[in-house]
């Protein structure tokens, strides 16, 4: 097993460990939390992408998507939190009613 | 000027920041001249595709991987069609939904609307540009970029309603769709290990029966399933759809799901298609199947007109996947490709037209529930008339759009010898027929004489009626958007045409 493979397993663990939180916790905080913790996974898979051998230069490609990626989860992650401050404001609660009853 | 492909992206996203920069009168102005901008450039851009093909743009010359390419064939062109008409008829709608809005709630009682109505405009534009780039982008990591942008946009027009309700709709939408999109990026991350390549028509070639790909399917197609809400993924579409103000239930029943419908079909038909075994396409056949009889099934359950509408939609998404047990064989391929994006043409115009009804008749009446719109046919009966005629698009009785959508379908079911699919079609159309009259029947009881009735400018009504119109005639005018449907389409041969009666 190489070392490229072991970091695309990586990355696909910390997808999954993100998956189940979201799914799993009730706490919309955790949920936008756990969203990034799978964003770093499919980063993980990029960044392993890059590598091509002991002699060559990474590829650039992943790189930048990596970037752009970063780019589009930061806003997306600074909607959902003024999002939740405001359902917070409104219903004093932190959680979808779904949740909340079960 | 032969780059026109361009400026159906960069028109709405200038006119977007445009309008935040400059007042609310100035605004108008922005829109109007955006409209008759996009309008111009992709009459260029149809033009362009129909005398030579598939076109290509590589922005600022920077070739792909690193740079961004655009790509607009007969598929992107007739989506671009249906998001600029379709879209500018609900600009012009809102236009009158806002006035009304402003103009009798005063300032201290803001209503469900709250007072941010003027930054509907450049979200709206920004939800354009970003349907635009979607319907032109040709590699899958752009498509991603654009996914995003499309689902930010969205959520955040949801919240113009202010209030509660709409805030945990938009919230539950936002999520899923977040979810959606990450499992989409990571099946980008998957293709791009195994292939090396993002753009569409290379990864096609590169593409092999390799685990990566497979798991990069399964995340892709699950992803964009729950952003379309596919049944049982579409337990967040009703309440965000029926909780936005109406000009916003129109563009995301309209226009969003439909984006990753598109997305869907393009991996599907022309990156995935060496390796699908056909059995994938029954499944999201069935699926929607179980879409459309437990869509129908709950619309006539449901109490509040804008739910009801929000149902059908869940409905009408079913008849989409269709398509794709029937697109298997290359002699029925193309009539079932036609088909099933006429559908979603003509569906982009019902269902928008119908919420713009229900809009008005909310706004005239303050509530939306369904028992006490009596009276409604006598009082506004523009928009009884167009819920009507979009009603009977959503059935498929000629010579409506969903007519065309239905009998294409219908004659690839048999040509295919799945007959099966062809039944499912007709007992769909019954079920939208019960709901619709569920409707009908209420608005045209007896006008009660106690019932306060504000009235509602008359643009919202013609606004509607026009689309509905659209709807009801689409049918009479299919040729043209059929033939460019074929423009670099996945099925060479039969236009799909010769089927129409």
């Amino acid at each position: 097993m190489n070392a490229a493979v072991l970091y695309t397993l990586m990355g696909v663990g910390l997808f999954s460990i993100g998956l189940h939180g979201f799914l799993a916790q009730p706490h919309l905080l955790r949920k936008v939390l756990a969203l990034n913790i799978m964003g770093s996974g499919v980063f993980a898979v990029l960044m392993a992408t890059a590598w091509r051998g002991p002699q060559l230069p990474p590829d650039p490609v992943p790189h930048a998507l990596v970037l752009t990626g970063i780019v589009v989860a930061v806003s997306a992650t600074a909607f959902a939190l003024a999002l939740l401050r405001r359902i917070h404001t409104a219903t004093g609660r932190a959680s979808l009613p779904e949740d909340t009853a079960a | 000027m032969n780059a026109w492909i361009v400026w159906p992206v960069v028109v709405p996203l200038a006119a977007a920041t445009l309008s935040v920069l400059a007042g609310q009168r100035m605004a108008r102005v922005i829109i109007g001249s955006a409209t008759v901008a996009i309008v111009g450039a992709l009459a260029g851009l149809t033009l362009q595709v129909w005398q030579n093909g598939p076109q290509r743009h590589v922005i600022g010359g920077w070739e792909p991987p690193l740079g961004i390419q655009l790509y607009a064939d007969g598929l992107s062109v007739v989506m671009l069609w249906m998001s600029t008409v379709v879209g500018a008829l609900i600009g012009v709608y809102a236009l009158g939904y806002f006035a009304h809005d402003s103009g009798t709630t005063g300032t201290a009682a803001t209503g469900e609307h709250g007072d941010n109505s003027e930054l509907f405009w450049p979200l709206w534009l920004f939800l354009w540009a970003a349907l635009h780039a979607l319907f032109l982008s040709a590699d899958i990591f752009n498509l991603y970029v654009t996914l995003e942008l499309l689902g930010l946009a969205g959520v955040a027009l949801v919240n113009l309603a202010g209030g509660q309700l709409a805030l945990v709709a938009g919230m539950r939408y936002l999520l899923a769709s977040l979810l959606g999109s990450l499992a989409y990026f990571l099946g980008v991350a998957f293709l791009y290990a195994t292939c090396g390549v993002l753009d569409v028509r290379m990864l096609s070639t590169r593409v092999s029966a390799h685990p990566a790909v497979w798991l990069a399917i399964a995340v892709m197609t699950l992803g964009l399933l729950l952003k379309t809400a596919l049944f049982p993924l579409h337990f967040w579409l009703p309440p965000a759809h029926a909780n936005a103000p109406a000009p916003v239930s129109a563009l995301l029943s309209a226009l969003v799901v439909k984006a990753s419908f598109y997305l869907l079909l393009r991996l599907w038909f022309q990156v995935f298609s060496v390796v699908l075994p056909p059995v994938a396409g029954q499944v999201l056949g069935i699926l929607g199947v179980l879409a459309i009889l437990w869509g129908s099934v709950l619309a006539l359950r449901q109490q509040r007109l804008k739910l009801l509408v929000a149902y059908s939609t869940v409905a009408q998404i079913g008849y989409l996947f269709v398509l794709f047990p029937l697109a298997g064989g290359t002699a029925w391929g193309a009539a079932a490709w036609s088909g099933g994006t006429f559908h979603a043409l003509a569906h982009a115009c019902a269902k928008a037209a119908m919420f713009m009804a229900a809009g008005t008749m909310m706004a005239a009446l303050g509530h939306d529930h369904l028992h006490e719109l009596a009276g409604m046919g006598q009082r506004l009966p523009l928009s009884m008339f167009a819920f009507a005629l979009a009603g009977v698009s959503l059935m498929g009785l000629p010579p409506s759009g969903g007519f065309v959508a239905k009998w294409l379908l219908l004659d690839a079911a048999l040509a295919s010898g799945q007959w099966w699919w062809g039944a499912v079609l007709i007992v769909g159309g019954l079920l939208a027929a019960g709901y619709v009259f569920l409707v009908l029947r209420q608005a045209f009881a007896p006008l009660p004489a106690d019932v306060r009735y504000r009235p509602v400018p008359r643009v919202m009504e013609l606004a509607a009626l026009s689309l509905a119109l659209l709807a009801f005639l689409l049918g009479l005018m299919a040729i043209p958007p059929l033939t460019l449907l074929q423009i670099g389409a996945p099925f060479v041969g039969g236009l799909g045409t010769e089927a129409l009666p």
